[in-house]
C-alpha cells in the first residue's frame, strides 16, 4: 500500500488538522491583563475591576494568605507539582469590556472560536443558555425565556455575585473552604468566571445547561469558580466541555466547583476536558447531597501534563446517593492522577464509583480513591469499580484505593482490573478488514462505552473523535 | 504461480506455532462455486491451517504458496486478506465488550467495502434481512460482541458476519461444534444462502453431521498435519461409520486432487 493510499483510508491524515481545529489562537486583544505573578496587589486589582462587595475582597485576601502559607501537597506527582512557577503566570485577563447579551453582540473573533470548535448552529439554538468562558471571564451569556420564567438562574459567577449577592454569600465556599488545599486557596484568591446556577424548589430543568470555555493567552492561568444549587426536589444537568488549544509554555488550570443538592434534589455534572499537553489541571470538585438527594459526576479527562482531580460527594442526609463515573486517558508524557471521593455521613446512603483509565505510549494513569463511612452512617451501600487498560508495555497504571469503614451493616463491593488489548482480539478484528489501529480504537471505544453512553450524543461523538486523535500515530 | 481458474488455492503449505511444525505440506484447489470440507481428528492441524491462511500472527507459514482470486495471499496481512475477500469464521470468537453487534458489523462492512458507499447505504436493511434468515432477534444488534453470548449465539454471529461481508472465500473453523440440531440447521441455512455464487467455502470440521446440511463437493481428511485422503461426499459417510482409525493403517491416498 502506497503512502497516498494510506492517506485515502483516512488513517494517516487523522491528526493533520489538529492544529487548525484545536490549536488556533486568536490575536490577543485583551482589555485588561494583570502583570505576571501573585500578590495582594494583584488580588486587590482583580476584586476592584470586578467591583466586588467588601466580603469577597476580604475572602480573596484571606485565601491568598492561606495559599502562601500552605506547602505543596506531599503526595501525587510531587516532582511535577514542584515544577510550577507561580511567579510566571498571569492571574487575570479580561477579554472584552462588557458581556454580550445576545448572540449578535458577541465579538466576531469569539464567534470564530466557536465555529472552529464546531458547535453547530442547530445546537446553539438547542442550548438552553450558553455561557462561554473565553479567557478568564464569561463573554457571552444567554438565558432562554422559559428558563427565566421558571426562576432558574444561570449566569457566569461574576454576574451571579452582582445580581444575587445573598444566594452567593449563603453558599459560596461552604462546600470547599479556601483552606481545603493549596490550589483551592489559589482559586479562592484569584477566581474569575465559571458558572452560577440556582434551581428553585421542585423545578425540573428539562434540557442540559451547557457552558463552553477554553484557555487562550499564553502562560495564563484559568481559575474559574462554579457554584450550583439545586433547591429541594429540583433537577438539573450541567455540562461543560473543553477543547484546548496547543501552546508551548506551561499553563495552570485550578478550578473550584461546588454543588449543593438540597433535600430530594438531583444534580448531574458532566465534563469532558481535553487540555493541551502542557497544562497543569488541578481541580477541586465537591458536592453536598442532602436527604434523599442525588449527585452524579460524569468526568472525562484527556490531555494535560498533569491532572489531579477527585470529584467528591458528601452524603450528609439520609438516603442520599452519589455516583462518580470517570475516564482518564494518559498519553506520552502525561500523568492522569484522577479518582473519586465519597464520604458517607448519614445512614442509608449509597454510592457508586466507576473509574476507567487508558494509558499509552508511556503515559501514566493513577486511580486515587477514598470512601469513608462514619459510625452513624449505618446501612450504607458502596460499589467501587476500577478498570485500567494498558495499550503498550511502556505505559503505567496505579490504583490507590482507600476505604475507611466505621459503621455497621455496610455493603461494600470493590473490583479492580488491569487489562491489555489481547492479540487474539486484534486478530479477530483485523480478520474482518480493520487495520490494527482501527481495531485498537474500536476496542478502546468499547472499553469506555459505559462512560460515553451517559453523554449526550454530540459529546459522545466528540469524545470518540478526541480519543481517535490521541491514538493517532502512537500505536504499532 | 497465477491460476485464474481457482478462486482459492494453496500449495505445499507448512505452518509452525512456536517453532513446532503443525501443518506439514498441504495442497488444495477450490474452483468458483465449490464447497470443500476438511475433516480430521483433534490435533490434526486443520484449525492451524485455517488460522494461518487468515493471517494469524502466531501461525507462521514457513513455506508454500497461496492465492485468492489470483492474488498472492502470503504477501498480504490479515487486514488485507479480509479486504480481498477472505473470511474466517472463528472456532472461539472473541468478546469485544462495549462494542455493539450493529456497530461492529457496520465498521467491518465499511472496512472491506473499499469506499463503496452503496454497501453502507443498504446496511440497515440488509442487517434486518440477515437477522430474519438466521432467526436472530433484533435486540441482538444492541448487544456487545460475543460478550456473555452462549456458544450457539457466538456461532450465529460468525455466520451473520459472513452474510454481511459476503466473502469471496469463507473458511469456517468448527462452526458446527457446540450447536444443537435446530441451531445447526439455521447456521447451515445461513452458510448455504450466504456463500458467494462465484466464491468458495472451506468447512473445517470434526464431525460429519453438518455435511448433511451444507453439502460439500469434496471432502479431505487431515491427519498429523497432512491431507491423507480426498474424495466425494461419500467419504464423509464412511468416516461417520468407521471413524478415522482405519485411515492410519491404509496407505496414503491422493493428496489434493
Amino acid at each position: 500500500m502506497s503512502e497516498s493510499q494510506e492517506k485515502n483510508l483516512g488513517i494517516a491524515s487523522i491528526g493533520d488538522d489538529y492544529a487548525v481545529q484545536y490549536g488556533f489562537r486568536d490575536v490577543e486583544d485583551y482589555f485588561h491583563k494583570s502583570p505576571k505573578g501573585l500578590s495582594h496587589e494583584v488580588v486587590e486589582m482583580i476584586s476592584r475591576l470586578k467591583n466586588e462587595p467588601e466580603w469577597m475582597t476580604k475572602f480573596r485576601h484571606d485565601a491568598l494568605d492561606i495559599f502562601l502559607a500552605k506547602p505543596m501537597p506531599q503526595w501525587g506527582n510531587t516532582a511535577l507539582l514542584n515544577s510550577i512557577d507561580f511567579s510566571d503566570i498571569h492571574y487575570y485577563v479580561r477579554p472584552t469590556e462588557k458581556q454580550g447579551r445576545s448572540w449578535d453582540e458577541v465579538p466576531e473573533n469569539i464567534k470564530r472560536t466557536f465555529d472552529r470548535l464546531g458547535i453547530p448552529e442547530a445546537e446553539r439554538k438547542f442550548l438552553a443558555g450558553v455561557s462561554a468562558q473565553y479567557e478568564s471571564e464569561v463573554v457571552y451569556h444567554s438565558l432562554k425565556e422559559d428558563l427565566r420564567k421558571q426562576g432558574i438562574i444561570f449566569l457566569d459567577m461574576d454576574s451571579g455575585l452582582r445580581e444575587h449577592p445573598d444566594i452567593v454569600r449563603k453558599y459560596f465556599s461552604t462546600v470547599i473552604p479556601a483552606s481545603d488545599n493549596k490550589f483551592a486557596a489559589l482559586n479562592s484568591a484569584v477566581w474569575s468566571g465559571g458558572s452560577f446556577i440556582y434551581v428553585p424548589p421542585g423545578v425540573d430543568v428539562k434540557i442540559p445547561l451547557q457552558a463552553y470555555f477554553r484557555i487562550n493567552a499564553e502562560n495564563m492561568g484559568q481559575f474559574e469558580r462554579t457554584l450550583i444549587i439545586a433547591d429541594k426536589g429540583s433537577r438539573v444537568h450541567y455540562i461543560e466541555g473543553c477543547t484546548a488549544p496547543v501552546y508551548s509554555t506551561n499553563s495552570l488550570h485550578a478550578a473550584v466547583v461546588e454543588l449543593i443538592a438540597l433535600e430530594g434534589a438531583y444534580i448531574r455534572y458532566t465534563t469532558i476536558q481535553n487540555w493541551s499537553h502542557n497544562i497543569f489541571n488541578l481541580v477541586t470538585k465537591r458536592a453536598m447531597a442532602h436527604a434523599g438527594a442525588t449527585v452524579e459526576w460524569v468526568d472525562g479527562n484527556l490531555g494535560s501534563r498533569l491532572t489531579m482531580k477527585y470529584p467528591c460527594v458528601y452524603l450528609v442526609g439520609e438516603g442520599a446517593r452519589g455516583e462518580i463515573l470517570s475516564i482518564a486517558f494518559a498519553g506520552d508524557g502525561q500523568h492522569q492522577d484522577a479518582g473519586a471521593k465519597v464520604i458517607h455521613v448519614a445512614p442509608r446512603t449509597s454510592s457508586r464509583i466507576t473509574s476507567k483509565s487508558i494509558s499509552k505510549a508511556g503515559g501514566r494513569a493513577s486511580y486515587r480513591g477514598m470512601v469513608k463511612i462514619y459510625p452513624q452512617a449505618h446501612d450504607c451501600r458502596v460499589s467501587v469499580e476500577c478498570d485500567a487498560l494498558l495499550i503498550d508495555g511502556a505505559s503505567r497504571s496505579d490504583t490507590y484505593p482507600t476505604m475507611e469503614i466505621d459503621a455497621e451493616r455496610v455493603r461494600v463491593e470493590h473490583e479492580a482490573r488491569v487489562s491489555k488489548i489481547a492479540e487474539e482480539q486484534l486478530f479477530y478484528l483485523t480478520s474482518r478488514g480493520l487495520t490494527e489501529d482501527e481495531a485498537r480504537l474500536l476496542i478502546i471505544n468499547g472499553f469506555i462505552e459505559p462512560f460515553t453512553k451517559e453523554l449526550p450524543m454530540e459529546y459522545a461523538v466528540e469524545l470518540n473523535r478526541l480519543i481517535e486523535l490521541e491514538m493517532e500515530g502512537s500505536v504499532g | 504461480m497465477s491460476d485464474r481458474k481457482n478462486i482459492f488455492a494453496f500449495y505445499d503449505i507448512h505452518v509452525e506455532i512456536e517453532g513446532k511444525e503443525v501443518v506439514k505440506g498441504v495442497t488444495l484447489e477450490i474452483k468458483p462455486g465449490e464447497k470443500h470440507a476438511i475433516m480430521g481428528p483433534n490435533g490434526s492441524g486443520k484449525s492451524s491451517l485455517a488460522n494461518a491462511l487468515a493471517g494469524h500472527p502466531n501461525y507462521r507459514i514457513t513455506s508454500g504458496q497461496a492465492y485468492i482470486d489470483g492474488k498472492n495471499l502470503l504477501e498480504l496481512d490479515a487486514t488485507q486478506r479480509a479486504r480481498v475477500g477472505l473470511f474466517l469464521a472463528f472456532q472461539y470468537p472473541l468478546a469485544i465488550p462495549g462494542v455493539t453487534v450493529a456497530n461492529f458489523l457496520r465498521t467491518a462492512v465499511k472496512a472491506i467495502s473499499n469506499g463503496d458507499e452503496e454497501r453502507l447505504k443498504n446496511f440497515r436493511k440488509e442487517l434486518l434481512e440477515k437477522f430474519k434468515l438466521l432467526d436472530i432477534d433484533q435486540s441482538f444488534a444492541a448487544r456487545y460482541v460475543n460478550d456473555g453470548f452462549s456458544g450457539g449465539e457466538k456461532k450465529r454471529l460468525e455466520i451473520l458476519q459472513m452474510a454481511m461481508l459476503k466473502p469471496l472465500m469463507a473458511i469456517l473453523d468448527e462452526t458446527d461444534s457446540g450447536l444443537d440440531i435446530d441451531a445447526l440447521k439455521i447456521v447451515s441455512r445461513g452458510i448455504n444462502t450466504s456463500a458467494h455464487e462465484q466464491g468458495g467455502v472451506l468447512l473445517v470440521t470434526h464431525y460429519q453431521r453438518i455435511l448433511n446440511y451444507v453439502k460439500p463437493d469434496w471432502i479431505h481428511v487431515m491427519m498429523d498435519g497432512k491431507i491423507v485422503r480426498s474424495g466425494g461426499p461419500e467419504l464423509a459417510l464412511q468416516l461417520e461409520e468407521q471413524g478415522y482409525d482405519w485411515l492410519k493403517i491404509e496407505p496414503v491416498g491422493t493428496v489434493g486432487r
